[in-house]
């Protein structure tokens, strides 16, 4: 009755991943409101530039493209370490996570580097309501990212320490649909925000 | 270079305002310090004296175990309901007084702080972690499981929740609270027109609380949909969590628009930017449209599981299963989708037009729709049953008596015309005072009330109770009835001082006394507490059973209080209110019989963990520091919070496994005491 | 007569309840009716607030048809099935369901709010502030300025603005267009109709209408800081010629109201304010006011900076 080997047994058995998974569905489901009310008050504030610039002045697309494109890509090699987690090989999950991790990098990289830039040309958050609701949207975004990215490098240590079970199976998983989710309010903010400014 | 350190908390001014106001106020403030620190010192006393720090530590800080959570947030809604009810007296005493020539004993920097006060406690401080104590209490235990989905993040929900009581009442001692209602309208709680602390306390309070009802909601959701016991469908489970279930809904779809929008708040004061000034482009009609997207679910959050306390309430009283159980659940259902489809009704007089007012007034009307059937269901619960008038059904009268009058007043104020008049008078505050005290808060006392015995083990001294009872509901009309009118006379809310011509004061005179009548039902409600705790081992208070009620759901099926594991045996239902008729057969949770052969089995928990409080004292820190502008330490809260969670998520050694001799020792002993009872 | 009713009510069942309650009922219809109805909506003197007043009584009537049987019966069934030992009242543990009987709640609340929601379209459209009375007369223009914590009425027509007094002819439609320079506030005058949101940048509307002199309380409703409460004023309705003395009277002041007179006097805060008038006004000011939170470089003194009203503050 007292051997603990069998209450391991019964721990791996009795992981209920799906609760884990299913919560963190719903979580995301709230922070999607969170970015639809911002996204919304966007919308509203976008043309009160009280004299500033608007968007058209500020956003380069290429630059924003590649951005883009390399957020997308840090999903596709997201999507590689999921393929591999299913294969059981820790070392390969580890690798692909590594290159996700810096693609997520250069994309905060790069995201830092735009606002600065506007920063020294004296277009800040304080110029006009829109560039408020800019700089904040597009943030929140950016901190949501950063999250992942440290969330990341927590499970690629765990992954290391602990290897493919079924409880970092379930974290890779979490950590997938919050980077996709990541991936899609992108492409909202990419269309809505640099694709409609730019126009 | 001091400010560098210790940010704010280097000017006197703000540190102390008091210091700088007459001798009259400073007397309130120095009783009030005076009452803290009694407070305190006995606390802090008590405990080192009777050496229960290690108790309260192990036992109850860090707990993951629902039950007690339960009592956590009673504990601490309770000590809030008490300062809100201070604040309230002291409002009600102000504005008997403030006629003419007199301008009352509070000067208006104070009498502002205790109106948004008042409010901001008695719905984020009182009547969100009462409802969240009564999902605790109930909801695990109606559907069989062994505890929430998350246990852990239970406990961080309900410590994130203190951080919030404890930052705004912090202002009680250093600083000042927020002066602007309790929504913080902009531009009035922008920093050109607030420029004190007061509204960055209320900020991070109502925002780091929020989260936790935030994670809270995910949470039941979760519970809820994923933990049912076998059999247990939907359409098969018990009306309180279906009501738990809609507010959950309604929490995690409104929830996040209070973060963003406290957010936006925050960052016109803290980084400059114009999102409601009244220049640059600010838009102050937004910020009003987005609290009212989450303030008006908020309503419902609270008032749901209220419904579906008085159903379980009705039901068990009457012996009788609720009448017309589908359609309870679809109104509730109806109410949540529309309750998100009326918020501009808080606001018609912003001008937007009259195709858009006349749409908001009519969907806000269909929502007294579902909530008329309720009530025609309920009464027809009683109808051809056998009603026992405990303390609860009297809640659940007066209930009746007074929800119809503010659900009537609320449609009244519903038609843009007339709220054309009644907007901002007081007529709308007794409105809502008439719904949340009628409906709201006689539902959780009901609830409390109700589920007490579970949660202890004994019951609550009935004739005290019903003391309450009619102290609550006499003062009720005493105090608000008069709102009613003075509404219809032109009298504004939020008034510190009038003009005697108006001819106010006797209506607030009344009033002023209808608030010292709820004073003494608060009085009685502490006897009672008092009385039952101290004769909690005597006959007619101790149930050993775990069945005071003669209940007819899963709750009533195991111990009062429950085992830590809930249940020995997995429970399995059939039907609704299961376990009423497994009792006429003589069967047990799991449809088997009483009498037990087959053995008790290892039961997986959940550890406790101190986690959900550490993770708490950091944002405790990084709130402080933000409030105070400190910036070092702000950071050094940011990363400590951050390095905690993820010390968590590393952590693997979270659960263990109950051994079955436990389990058996722990239920034969349960067993000989009730078959002690019977002898 | 009292003793009657009270008598009449602990002969009634639920005798606890009920004669708690009659009491307290009791108490509160007496002060009602004790002659203070001068006031507020309950004394409608305009032709909106009469027409409010009167739907707030319609409302209340339809809605008494079923609240007052959903009172009745919650407390008449409560007592009548309650648990006593010779209760011959009948019991059925198993009746949990009637479809004609919730077809039946579910039809008359759905009637009533259909009879009250087509009154709402109709009223929320006729009693729409923004929407021009009908009137032989020409309307007075008045335009209102929140201030902290007073309020500015500039007559346009008139060239003469007052504080804290509104003087306005019977019989003639008045039409009052509504900003702020200071946080949101709520413009009212519940005895002739009510009411709408004063907020910067913006300009809303209020038509209101009277034959009845007298002299009426204006208020602010929307809470705006520690002078709230005294932002109080009274409005003298009278006949067309004693307004236009009245008119006269206010010209002859010397003050003139400016842009520069505005931004640094009126705009820092105060409280309890003395009545004021100005003889002549800069014409266009008010618009100059509306542009000035929305543009940069509009109006006389710019762009307002909201860190200045405070420290010039006063109070």
């Amino acid at each position: 009755m007292s051997a603990t080997p069998m209450v391991n047994d019964h721990h791996t058995h009795h992981f209920d991943g799906s609760k884990n998974v299913f919560g963190f569905w719903i979580y995301i489901m709230t922070d999607c409101i969170l970015f639809a009310t911002l996204f919304a008050v966007y919308a509203v504030l976008h043309s009160h530039t009280y004299g500033g610039p608007h968007g058209k002045e500020l956003f380069s697309l290429p630059f924003v493209l590649t951005e883009t494109m390399i957020l997308l890509t840090s999903s596709f090699s997201y999507g590689l370490a999921m393929l591999a987690r299913n294969t059981g090989n820790k070392n390969i999950v580890i690798g692909w996570l590594w290159l996700t991790f810096f693609l997520g990098l250069s994309f905060i990289s790069m995201e830092i580097y735009e606002f600065h830039a506007m920063y020294v040309e004296g277009n800040t958050w304080a110029t006009s309501a829109f560039l408020s609701s800019f700089f904040t949207l597009v943030s929140t975004h950016g901190l949501h990212v950063s999250m992942g990215l440290i969330w990341m490098l927590t499970l690629i240590y765990q992954i290391n320490k602990h290897g493919i079970t079924a409880v970092t199976k379930t974290k890779l998983t979490c950590l997938g649909l919050f980077w996709h989710f990541l991936d899609i309010v992108w492409i909202f903010v990419f269309s809505v925000v640099y694709l409609m400014g730019a126009i | 270079m001091l400010e560098t350190f210790i940010g704010k908390l280097s000017n006197p001014h703000e540190v102390f305002p008091y210091l700088y106001e007459p001798v009259s106020q400073q007397l309130i403030i120095l009783s009030m310090f005076i009452f803290i620190i009694i407070g305190g010192v006995a606390l802090v006393g008590g405990l080192t004296y009777f050496k229960k720090w290690g108790y309260l530590w192990r036992e109850w800080i860090i707990t993951v175990d629902h039950k007690r959570i339960a009592v956590m947030y009673f504990v601490v809604a309770f000590i809030m309901l008490f300062r809100g009810f201070v604040d309230a007296a002291m409002m009600r005493t102000q504005q008997a007084l403030a006629s003419g020539d007199s301008t009352g004993y509070l000067i208006p920097q104070h009498f502002d702080q205790i109106f948004t006060a008042h409010g901001v406690i008695m719905i984020f401080f009182v009547a969100m972690p009462l409802m969240f104590a009564l999902f605790n209490i109930a909801v695990p235990l109606q559907i069989g499981a062994r505890d929430v989905a998350f246990p852990f993040l239970n406990s961080l929900s309900f410590w994130l929740f203190v951080v919030g009581v404890v930052l705004a009442n912090m202002s009680l001692l250093i600083g000042d609270f927020a002066h602007a209602g309790w929504l913080a309208y902009p531009p009035f709680s922008e920093l050109a027109y607030s420029p004190s602390v007061g509204t960055d306390y209320y900020i991070w309070a109502v925002q780091i609380s929020g989260l936790g009802s935030l994670l809270s909601g995910i949470n039941f959701f979760v519970t809820i949909v994923k933990m049912r016991c076998p059999g247990m469908t939907l359409m098969k489970m018990p009306i309180f969590t279906w009501t738990v279930f809609f507010s959950c809904i309604l929490i995690m779809a409104s929830f996040p628009v209070l973060t963003v929008d406290l957010a936006l708040l925050a960052l016109d004061r803290y980084m400059d930017m114009h999102f409601f000034t009244t220049s640059y482009g600010g838009d102050q009609m937004m910020y009003v449209n987005l609290i009212w997207m989450w303030g008006h679910p908020e309503v419902y959050i609270l008032v749901l599981p209220a419904f579906g306390i008085y159903s379980e309430i009705v039901a068990t009283f009457s012996k009788k299963p609720l009448f017309g159980y589908t359609t309870m659940v679809w109104a509730s259902g109806v109410i949540t989708i529309l309750s998100f489809l009326v918020w501009l009704h808080h606001f018609f007089t912003m001008g937007s037009g009259a195709d858009v007012n006349a749409f908001f007034g009519i969907m806000t009307m269909i929502i007294s729709i579902p909530t008329g059937v309720k009530l025609f269901n309920w009464i027809f619960t009683m109808y051809r049953g056998r009603i026992t008038f405990t303390s609860p059904m009297y809640w659940m009268m007066g209930f009746f008596a007074t929800f119809t009058i503010g659900g009537m007043t609320g449609v009244m104020l519903s038609v843009p015309g007339i709220d054309f008049q009644a907007h901002n008078s007081t007529f709308l505050v007794a409105h809502f005072h008439n719904v949340i005290i009628g409906g709201v808060v006689f539902g959780y006392f009901a609830g409390f009330t109700y589920w007490f015995p579970k949660m202890f083990g004994f019951r609550l001294n009935e004739r005290l109770g019903k003391c309450a009872f009619w102290c609550w509901i006499i003062g009720f009309f005493v105090a608000f009835m008069p709102l009613y009118i003075l509404g219809g006379m032109g009298m504004t809310r939020r008034l510190y001082h009038y003009d005697a011509a108006t001819g106010f004061q006797p209506f607030l005179i009344v009033a002023a006394i209808g608030a010292a009548i709820i004073a003494v039902g608060v009085v009685f409600q502490v006897l009672q507490l008092i009385v039952s705790i101290k004769n909690r081992h005597k006959e007619g208070y101790r149930d050993v059973t775990g069945d005071p009620w003669n209940g007819r759901t899963l709750e009533w099926a195991t111990s009062s209080p429950p085992a830590f594991y809930n249940f020995a045996h997995d429970p399995e239902v059939n039907c609704i209110d299961a376990f009423w008729y497994d009792k006429q057969k003589g069967l047990d949770v799991d449809n088997k019989p009483k009498i037990r052969t087959e053995p008790y089995h290892d039961i997986h928990m959940p550890k406790d963990t101190a986690m959900g409080f550490i993770i708490s004292v950091f944002v405790l820190i990084l709130g402080f520091a933000m409030v105070w502008h400190i910036w070092w330490l702000a950071i050094v809260g940011v990363i400590c919070t951050i390095g905690s969670v993820i010390a968590r998520a590393c952590n693997y050694d979270i659960d263990y496994y109950v051994k079955a001799s436990t389990v058996e020792a722990i239920e034969t002993k349960h067993q000989q005491e009730i078959a002690g009872a019977k002898l | 007569m009292m003793k009657a009713i009270t008598n009449l009510v602990s002969k009634l069942p639920l005798k606890g309840l009920l004669r708690n309650m009659g009491v307290v009922l009791l108490v509160i219809l007496s002060l009602a009716l004790s002659g203070c109805v001068s006031e507020g909506i309950l004394a409608p003197k305009g032709q909106v607030a009469i027409a409010e007043h009167r739907l707030i009584f319609f409302a209340v009537g339809l809605m008494l048809i079923v609240v007052i049987p959903t009172i009745f019966m919650a407390l008449f069934f409560g007592w009548r099935y309650r648990e006593k030992t010779q209760n011959n009242a009948k019991y059925e543990p198993e009746w949990r369901h009637n479809t004609l009987l919730e077809v039946v709640w579910w039809t008359i609340p759905c009637i009533i709010i259909l009879i009250l929601g087509t009154v709402t379209w109709k009223t929320t459209h006729s009693l729409d502030p923004f929407k021009p009375l009908d009137s032989q007369e020409a309307p007075v223009t008045i335009e209102v300025i929140s201030l902290d914590w007073k309020w500015l009425f500039i007559y346009p027509d008139y060239k003469i603005a007052t504080i804290n007094y509104l003087c306005i002819p019977t019989g003639r439609p008045i039409n009052f267009k509504i900003t702020a320079a200071a946080p949101m506030n709520s413009f009212i005058i519940p005895q002739l109709g009510g009411q709408i949101y004063a907020m910067t940048g913006m300009t809303t509307q209020l038509h209101l209408y009277t034959d009845t002199p007298g002299s009426y309380r204006g208020f602010g409703a929307n809470y705006t800081g520690i002078g709230f409460a005294g932002m109080q004023f009274v409005t003298e309705a009278t006949s067309p010629d004693k307004f236009n003395s009245c008119v006269k009277k206010i010209q002859e002041t010397p003050d003139t109201l400016t842009s520069d007179v505005f931004w640094k006097q009126l705009v820092p805060q105060s409280t309890d304010d003395p009545v004021r008038y100005f003889g002549s006004v800069e014409s266009g000011l008010f618009d100059k006011i509306v542009m000035s939170y929305m543009m940069p470089g509009m109006g006389d003194n710019a762009v307002p900076d909201e860190h200045a009203i405070m420290n010039q503050s006063n109070h």
